[in-house]
């Protein structure tokens, strides 16, 4: 319950799952000319236009500032909060009471039945009407802003900030006992790139003043006024708008929650070309000396046309599907009909452009949002342009609809009550609607009472409950349940991005005793609805479904009741006997440290494993299965051609560069460490493994890496092997130009290939290794296939992976390999592999070898562990909390 | 007889009662225009017929009496009858100047009724909840079509007129206050804001419910407030309970209070009214209809004071409280 709470006629509750909230801040008369000559002429109807169409660009908190030297400022905020008041999609969301004088903010508290949040106070004035004005918020019932401002001054460096921070705080929390969650501090924004040397920090220290504050006080918010960060930048609203992206980019990191922000002057942080991108973060960061001088010297160059006067319309060329994905993820409307009829004259089918093109370029702002290269607004954005196509593309669809045939059944949709999120739900209804189902679209924010009252009242056959955020889960657990009590036999369909298999068989279906079935993908509905209603299937399906539930429940529950754990020692004396013997081990043929500078990678392309490919673009399915797939198969088929051609390309012109280290090394096992020899036998390095823990039926043992090797006691040399392979010199290059002619389908493309061959590359050096080098297994033939299904003999875990989930053991493996000087492939400080298409792990050639998840550790053997590697605790305990029961 | 501090724990142990309707047993009383004048104001220029918290002052053993049936019914907490007791709506009858009395006669005489009660059933505690209405005037909307700008009144002026009836309940001897049938949020914010001031001027604690209410199917308070956002908007200030009365039948109330239980650790009120009026304007569900209806509140757990609205007599609550006693109270938060 520890989140900011704010009300307008609706409430809104900030988690960390909200990622940042948007506030409007058109309605500022100091930062809008049109706002303040409206208000001045006294046209408050133009206006509240300019608040309404903050509220539908996605701001979820309004701004409301009238300070103005011109303006009765305490007037005009009541007149104009009284008149919002009396418009039901404004009053909609809470409102930001914005003014340096405090009779307007009280004023503004007294006309707001909501829970608003005033902005500021501070101890600008001292602490006792610091104090006052605080208690006076509190009783008023608002969440308050607080400036880092005292009576000295406004903090303009880290220090100053915390100090004031740190003296506010204990002022609210211990005086006027505020509550926390209500809290919310501006860190002050400031410019930066002034050409002053003391404002070369001003955005690092806001970002770490930033951290502390979230990490000290966690349930506090952080906000500012993000376009005073591009101040000396006006006029240039290219740059401007690139470095708010970047700042919000990084603040946003650190953990700021709230801001006011044009979302028109926003770019999003992946478009920012990249030369320009890089000047802003070293202007940002402070990372160069000359930073401000060459992103003026850039912006001199780029003098940037007013934004919205001259519109670049090169895109326009693009093939369609690009011009569709340009169009969804700049949320550009003005184009999007026109490609979708393009298109539509293109497809066999209008469902088509839905499905496929329109689904593709909404793939991309899904990927975008997801790595925070997008924010909520911009989402907004995109959705209202996918929006405008479906509905440019309804009437056909409909017309397409066979009239003959009666309907084949109803289906009442609804997002969940709290959700307003209807793409999904959308998409599915018209493939139903196409597919002769009668549907009944009941909208967002639908309440259980309402969605069982009509499917009473309609009759329907089915009910789709859908919704996208992770609160409407236990909504669609409500409706479920609502039905159950009274006695109600609907199946329910359940889809939307949070929804997924396992909490609908473990909440949902729990409670239910009718259908309940996890629908995620539109094209999948219509074969679940035709199963649910058809009278030969539905008996089986309905104890299928019911099973299938029923198995996911209990795998799901198994996992995560209390496990039992046996103490390390107990684990190691239930450790993996292998036979170690002169049949078992066989002396390498090649010993030491081998560098591969240059691999062909035609001699990779048939090695190649797809299916991964295509379920990097969300297409599942078996490879080459998928090509013929009912469903996805023309779309994996087209992706199948493009990939063949750029691959084509990448190998015939070299694009990309394949290298690889390994090495093959004397060694045996004692306890869980496996010690490693140089071919001379001189002790080279350690690695450090960990044992499964968790109790095991009889006979099953407790398996840890280091059981494949024979242990030193036991007399008999053994072997051990360890490699990094790349594909990914050239990777980066080659993106980068793609994105830079907002290509994002080949950049995409590009990446994807490269893990391929990084992949295949894995496998084909383990083949040789297993033939060639090692030549434990000289004689075998396998197919890819076969290859692909790990049909060979010993295994090469990767460290990060469940047999080792410990990414640290990278660092011993580059160590012995000098992998950074032989192949150039360095590790990340979060041990990612760099460049990313790369692969690392170790050999073990052992033939009962396998595949394994170490599943969760206890304590004991993790503090057992950090002795062993000599390591800290606390840092063992952070690289392996995923695995600790 | 200082026990409000242990209606908290009180409402940690089980399901407290709370009284029916004052004005539906008034109506048995058929009292003219001259009962409700009395001796005191039968000169009074304007009508007085319908001013029913006048009654205090007028006909003060019937309202006593009817405190009294309902604390024999079950009930744990009755309201005084100072529902329409400020300065703001006494303006209907002219009667501004009486504001601060009716509150003082209304708690003395529902302090007197528990008083009386409790010394013929001793060991049961009774509490004095200080009833203070919407009044008929609203800070969030305008009364008029064409100047939506427009308030009929202010936050301050809506406070003053608090301050007094908070003033007179307190001084009359209420245990509680309940800020009820809440149908704009920020008039529930100018009476909480009264208290808290009294409170502070007087440096002492007074548990606070606040009772808001439900006017139709669209789930909104009049001023248009989910539930939520009603729930939010006064959540800062520290209350003893939050709930939905009146308006609606229990039936139809369900939904909303389950969205209150489902959004906070504070104890859960509900007062529905006998069901939806009848085409002539009458509460006619029968005590065994409601408390089956009530029933549904108590099998999810969701309820910690309950009670009856427009409609109701000694009669429900009887039948409510003895439902309730089978069940065990939803589970909050501790140290309110």
């Amino acid at each position: 319950m520890k989140h900011l709470k704010l009300s307008g006629l609706e409430a809104l509750v900030i988690t960390p799952e909200s990622n940042f909230i948007n506030i409007g801040e058109r309605t500022n008369v100091a930062g809008s000319k049109k706002f303040l000559r409206l208000i001045k002429d006294g046209h408050y109807n133009e206006a509240l236009e300019i608040a309404r169409d903050q509220v539908e660009g996605g701001a979820q908190v309004l701004d409301v500032n009238m300070d103005d030297g011109l303006l009765d400022g305490k007037t005009a905020m009541v007149n104009f909060l009284n008149l919002i008041a009396a418009e039901p999609d404004i009053a909609r969301i809470p409102v930001m009471i914005d003014s340096s004088k405090w009779e307007i903010l009280e004023a503004g508290l007294q006309v707001l039945q909501g829970k608003p949040i005033v902005n500021s106070i501070s101890l600008k004035e001292g602490e006792a009407t610091f104090i006052r004005q605080a208690k006076l918020v509190k009783r008023y019932g608002a969440a308050v802003i607080v400036m880092a401002f005292d009576e000295k001054g406004q903090a303009d460096n880290y220090e100053r900030r915390l100090e004031i921070v740190k003296r506010s705080y204990d002022i609210l929390t211990q005086v006027v006992k505020f509550k926390e969650t209500d809290i919310i501090f501006d860190l002050n924004i400031f410019p930066v790139a002034t050409g002053l040397e003391e404002h070369r920090r001003n955005a690092i220290d806001f970002f770490e003043a930033t951290k502390w504050v979230k990490a000290h006080y966690p349930s506090v918010g952080v906000s500012g006024g993000v376009s005073n960060v591009s101040f000396s930048f006006r006029g240039n609203d290219t740059v401007r708008e690139a470095m708010h992206s970047v700042f919000l980019y990084h603040a946003i990191q650190a953990g700021m929650n709230m801001g006011i922000v044009n979302p028109s002057l926003l770019v999003v942080y992946d478009k920012i070309p990249k030369d320009l991108l890089a000047l802003i973060e070293d202007v940002m960061l402070d990372r160069d000396e000359d930073a401000t001088e060459k992103l003026i010297e850039y912006a001199e160059h780029n003098k940037a046309v007013k934004k919205d006067k001259i519109e670049d319309i090169a895109w326009r060329h693009l093939p369609l599907q690009e011009r569709i994905t340009h169009s969804l993820v700049n949320g550009i409307d003005k184009f999007v009909e026109e490609d979708a009829e393009e298109a539509r004259l293109q497809s066999a089918r209008p469902l088509e452009v839905i499905e496929i093109y329109l689904m593709t370029g909404m793939n991309v702002v899904g990927d975008l949002f997801g790595s925070g290269k997008m924010f909520l607004p911009q989402v907004v954005k995109s959705a209202r342009v996918m929006k405008k196509a479906v509905a440019y593309l309804q009437p056909f669809i409909e017309k397409e609809k066979d009239r003959s045939r009666p309907s084949a059944g109803k289906v009442l949709m609804a997002t969940v009550k709290g959700d307003v999120h209807d793409i999904g739900k959308n998409i599915v209804s018209v493939v139903l609607a196409c597919n002769n189902y009668e549907i009944v679209d009941l909208g967002i924010m639908v309440p259980a009472e309402r969605i069982i009252e009509m499917a009473k009242e309609v009759n329907a056959d089915i009910i789709g409950l859908s919704g996208l955020i992770t609160p409407s889960l236990d909504e669609m657990v409500h409706v479920a349940s609502e039905l159950e009590r009274q006695g109600l036999h609907f199946p329910l369909m359940i889809g939307g991005a949070t929804t997924s298999k396992v909490h609908t068989a473990v909440k949902i279906d729990a409670k239910y005793n009718n259908i309940v079935v996890h629908v995620n993908d539109a094209s999948r509905a219509v074969n679940v609805v035709s199963s649910i209603l058809s009278e030969s299937q539905q008996d089986n399906y309905f104890k299928e479904t019911k099973a299938e539930n029923e198995r996911i429940r209990h795998t799901y529950l198994n996992h995560n009741t209390q496990k039992e754990y046996l103490g390390i020692e107990a684990a190691r004396a239930n450790k993996l006997q292998l036979n170690f013997n002169e049949e078992t081990i066989i002396k390498p043929q090649f010993l030491g440290i081998k560098v591969i500078e240059n691999q062909p990678l035609d001699a990779l392309v048939a090695t190649i494993d797809w299916s991964p490919f295509f379920r990097s673009w969300d297409l599942y399915g078996k490879f080459p299965d998928i090509l013929t797939d009912e469903v996805v198969g023309k779309q994996a088929t087209d992706l199948f051609i493009d990939a063949k051609a750029m691959l084509k390309d990448i190998v015939d012109k070299k694009l990309l560069k394949a290298k690889a280290v390994f090495g093959i090394f004397p060694a045996n096992s004692i306890v869980d460490d496996i010690e490693v020899l140089s071919p001379e036998y001189e002790p080279l390095a350690k690695f450090y493994t960990l044992r499964q823990q968790s109790k095991k039926a009889a006979k099953i043992p407790n398996i840890a890496l280091s059981d494949f090797i024979a242990p030193k006691d036991a007399g008999i040399q053994d072997y051990v092997g360890c490699f990094c392979v790349t594909a990914g010199f050239g990777t980066e290059a080659l993106a980068e130009s793609y994105e830079k002619n907002h290509d994002d389908y080949n950049s995409i493309m590009v990446k994807a290939l490269a893990d391929r061959l990084a992949e295949a590359f894995a496998e084909h050096l383990h083949t040789e290794v297993r033939k060639k080098y090692w030549a434990y297994a000289a004689n075998e033939v396998l197919s890819n296939e076969e290859l692909i299904k790990e049909k060979y003999k010993g295994v090469r875990p990767a460290p990060g992976y469940p047999a080792c989930p410990d990414h640290l053991e990278k660092e011993t493996i580059w160590a012995l390999l000098n992998v950074e000087q032989n192949i150039g492939v360095t590790l990340t400080e979060s041990l990612a592999m760099w460049p990313a298409s790369s692969v690392s792990g170790y050999y073990f050639a052992h033939e009962d070898s396998k595949y394994f998840g170490l599943g969760r550790i206890k304590t004991d053997q993790l503090k057992d562990y950090a002795e062993r590697k000599n390591m800290d605790y606390a840092l063992a305990e952070k690289w392996l909390a995923p695995n600790l029961a | 007889m200082n026990h409000h501090k242990s209606i908290q724990s009180l409402l940690q142990e089980r399901i407290l009662i709370l009284d029916g309707a004052m004005g539906t047993m008034l109506q048995q009383y058929e009292f003219d225009e001259a009962a409700f004048r009395g001796e005191r104001f039968k000169d009074w220029p304007s009508p007085l017929k319908g001013n029913n918290d006048l009654l205090s002052l007028t006909q003060p053993e019937a309202i006593e009496t009817i405190h009294l049936k309902y604390l024999a019914a079950g009930a744990d907490i009755i309201e005084t009858n100072t529902f329409s007791s400020t300065t703001v709506a006494m303006a209907d009858y002219n009667m501004q100047s009486l504001a601060y009395e009716l509150n003082v006669a209304g708690a003395k005489l529902a302090k007197s009724a528990c008083e009386t009660y409790m010394q013929a059933h001793p060991g049961e505690p009774k509490f004095v909840a200080g009833a203070i209405g919407p009044t008929n005037k609203t800070t969030s909307m305008s009364p008029d079509i064409n100047n939506p700008a427009f308030r009929a009144i202010t936050f301050n002026e809506l406070k003053e007129a608090y301050t007094e009836q908070v003033e007179g309940l307190i001084d009359g001897g209420a245990d509680l206050l309940l800020v009820e049938t809440v149908f704009d949020t920020l008039n529930a914010k100018a009476a909480l804001f009264a208290i808290e001031e009294v409170k502070e001027k007087r440096g002492i604690e007074i548990p606070i419910m606040v009772s808001g209410t439900i006017t139709d199917a669209s789930g909104r308070t009049l001023s248009g407030q989910t539930p939520e956002a009603f729930l939010v908007s006064i959540e800062h200030f520290p209350l003893l309970s939050i709930g939905f009365n009146c308006a609606l039948g229990a039936k139809q109330l369900a939904p909303y209070l389950e969205i209150l239980s489902n959004n906070t650790d504070i104890a859960i009120s509900a007062y529905p009214n006998a069901g939806l009026p009848n085409a002539f304007g009458q509460y006619d569900e029968t005590a065994e209809l409601m408390a089956a209806q009530v029933k549904e509140y108590l099998d999810k757990g969701m309820i910690n004071i309950i009670g009856g609205c427009c409609g109701t007599t000694p009669d429900h609550i009887s039948a409510i409280a003895a439902l309730a006693r089978q069940y065990a109270p939803r589970k909050i938060a501790v140290g309110l």
